[in-house]
């Protein structure tokens, strides 16, 4: 792994590369080279397919990390590369042309945090919501537990405990 | 010719014995079924109270004329397949209406119901019940070939087209039997009869899994209770003309009920051991395993 | 709305030329009605026997629940002794067992296999999801209370129950079928102003017809 992340590093600009387990380490790079070094990975150094394609919110900072997974089957190795993107009108470039499952992928990213992928076949289209009209619901901003208050009827008379004072309140009463 | 009016209740209270005949006997093979994948199974009765509820449901809908049409022509094609053949050799109540060219009028009515079901599950619009009608026929017309075929052999073994006078020429003896004198014949016959039957390996025209019960799919209370009621009457119905056919008939009803058993077991015997077929496989298993036994069977004769 | 739902002219093949309208229904427009019982008591009765003794659950899973089912069909617990048994389509089956959580977007397709099964029929919610949303209490897609939307008949509590408690759930619902007091089609059918607009509350993209016979 870091033999390749050397042998990477000097074609792209890459980052620091963590090392999961040996056979699984991420690396973060810029967003203009992705494409290019996608490419490079999946015909020349063997890594021929997409395990996955994920976002992640970082709210604080004002970005979206795009995580794209990839196998290398033969020799039993992930690779995952990681893009941040500004989370104000977020857009990234598709990526279906090379790896068409990743269209699905796409569409699911544009109806849970709002990210646009333009030219990806069907993006548009609802996914698993439908007839959404709230912001993103996987975006950290978004309440569910306001959302659900707000649009689902509720049964009166729920009551919520801390699962270890319960319990110890059940097994041992009188203590404390 | 004279007709005798009173064979009209006579018939009816054959069609009234097999009915229960075939609801119990119906239930008693899937339970069988069930005990042999260690279940317990259904209670006996289940039949008849799944009936009644079906019949005792409030509403109903329709899909036009035809939708109604469908289960009345299976039932008739299953009732009229009973009437024409005689159940009880030798047995005046018990004859029916059989006549002299009958063989041929059961070969229609067996395949009657079948018919008039496609039109029906046709008319419900569900494409799940034109899959399975596609595969019902298809499987049912190559089911029919080696059967036919069959009965083509048995009548010119015996020269007459008359299912009483096939079966008065069995008796004295179980070596006077089809089975015995024609056995091509009846092994083709018999490997028809499991793909007629509706079971295992044959029952992928109601595949439960992959389309949801095929033809059926939009029948329900009454409509249903119909063709349930054709359910326990077809099978029976048809395992007498084979009986009549290749077993040497039966001369009295505990003969009937055996020999009805017997033949129904084998179906279900089959059935539970092996797994289902593709409609693919089943008409290529028909075509180059019960085809050239039938084929055979005449040429020999 | 989707592209295919929308009105649109259609040439036929004959060169004439008429209008589609998807979502309008061509056999059946009415609303559901009541459908009282036989008039004379013991045939009521006895239908309610039959009823009871032959319960035909619609197998159609809504969420982790369904999982439950299965091992009901197996030599273990064996529910066919009971005359439960499983039909594949809404139209032969009474009983509508809801397996746990139902999101908005398994509503809708619930709504209209409910409203498909012929009357008398059956709801059974199970697992705490259908009670009061379970887990999913503060989840944004999953409904949290299932009487609102669908008239239930009974609930089984707990997260899962098991497949005893389901069979325990049949047996009670046996026990009000035979009482006559099964007439969740009845409720809906006069409440049914009161569960559509509850329904349209939660699914945004209605686009089916209100009642789907």
């Amino acid at each position: 792994m870091r033999e390749l992340h050397t042998r990477l590093g000097k074609l792209f600009p890459l980052g620091e590369l963590t090392e999961q387990r040996t056979n699984l380490a991420f690396v973060s790079v810029p967003q203009e080279h992705l494409r290019a070094l996608l490419l490079h990975l999946r015909d020349r150094e063997g890594f021929t397919h997409l395990v996955l394609l994920t976002a992640v919110d970082w709210l604080e900072e004002g970005q979206f990390q795009l995580t794209y997974l990839l196998a290398d089957r033969k020799n039993a190795r992930d690779i995952g590369l990681r893009v941040m993107i500004p989370r104000d009108g977020a857009t990234m470039q598709s990526i279906h042309e090379l790896w068409p499952t990743a269209a699905t992928y796409q569409r699911e990213l544009r109806e849970m945090f709002g990210i646009d992928f333009p030219g990806s076949p069907r993006v548009e289209e609802d996914f698993i919501l439908e007839g959404w009209r709230d912001i993103p619901p996987y975006r950290r901003d978004f309440d569910t537990l306001k959302f659900a208050v707000e649009n689902y009827s509720q049964r009166p008379g729920r009551e919520t405990h801390d699962p270890a004072t319960h319990m110890k309140q059940q097994l041992y009463p009188g203590e404390n | 010719m004279q007709f005798d009016w009173m064979k009209i209740p006579y018939s009816l209270l054959t069609l009234f014995i097999v009915v229960n005949y075939g609801f119990l006997l119906g239930a008693l093979i899937q339970k069988m079924g069930a005990r042999a994948g260690r279940r317990y199974g259904i209670p006996i009765w289940q039949n008849y109270v799944d009936m009644l509820k079906n019949y005792s449901m409030r509403s109903s809908i329709t899909h036009g004329a035809m939708f109604y049409l469908g289960p009345v022509f299976r039932l008739s094609g299953g009732v009229g397949l009973l009437l024409f053949v005689p159940t009880i050799y030798g047995s005046y109540m018990f004859s029916n209406l059989s006549f002299a060219g009958d063989l041929i009028l059961a070969l229609y009515f067996v395949f009657f119901g079948t018919l008039g079901m496609a039109l029906g599950a046709g008319e419900s619009g569900h494409p799940h019940a034109a899959i399975g009608i596609t595969r019902g026929l298809s499987q049912v017309s190559t089911a029919e070939l080696p059967f036919a075929l069959a009965v083509f052999s048995v009548a010119l073994q015996y020269q007459t087209l008359s299912v009483t006078d096939i079966v008065a020429a069995q008796q004295g003896g179980m070596m006077n039997w089809t089975l015995f004198t024609n056995p091509l014949a009846v092994a083709a016959a018999m490997l028809a009869f499991l793909g007629t039957m509706m079971r295992p390996p044959f029952d992928v025209v109601v595949a439960p899994q992959e389309i949801p019960i095929g033809p059926p799919t939009e029948y329900h209370s009454s409509y249903l209770a119909m063709m349930q009621t054709n359910r326990a009457i077809f099978p029976i119905a048809k395992i007498v003309i084979y009986m009549n056919l290749f077993f040497g008939g039966a001369d009295s009803w505990p003969v009937f009920f055996f020999k009805v058993f017997l033949i129904y077991l084998w179906s279900a015997f089959v059935g539970v051991v092996f797994p289902r077929f593709r409609v693919e496989q089943s008409i290529r298993w028909f075509l180059i395993w019960a085809v050239p036994l039938g084929i055979l069977s005449i040429v020999l004769v | 709305m989707k592209e295919e739902l929308k009105i649109r002219v259609v040439k036929g093949p004959d060169g004439v030329e008429f209008e589609v309208e998807p979502l309008r229904d061509y056999y059946c427009e009415a609303a559901p009605t009541v459908m009282p019982g036989a008039y004379i008591k013991i045939v009521e009765d006895m239908f309610n026997w039959a009823r009871s003794e032959s319960i035909w659950i619609l197998g159609f899973g809504t969420g982790c629940g369904a999982i439950e089912m299965r091992p009901l069909m197996t030599p273990r617990f064996d529910a066919y002794r009971y005359g439960v048994q499983w039909r594949p389509t809404p139209r032969q089956a009474n009983l509508f067992v809801i397996s746990g959580y139902l999101s908005t977007k398994t509503l809708k397709r619930a709504i209209r296999a409910y409203e498909q099964m012929q009357s008398p029929k059956y709801v059974i919610g199970l697992g705490s999801c259908t009670i009061n949303g379970g887990m999913y209490w503060d989840s944004y897609n999953t409904i949290k209370r299932l009487d609102d939307y669908l008239p239930v008949d009974l609930y089984i509590a707990g997260c899962m129950p098991r497949p005893e408690a389901l069979l325990a759930g049949f047996m009670d619902m046996k026990k009000l079928i035979r009482a006559g007091r099964g007439e969740g089609a009845n409720l809906y059918a006069e409440n049914f102003e009161w569960y559509k607009a509850n329904q349209k509350r939660v699914i945004h993209d209605w686009d089916m017809p209100d009642y789907n016979w």
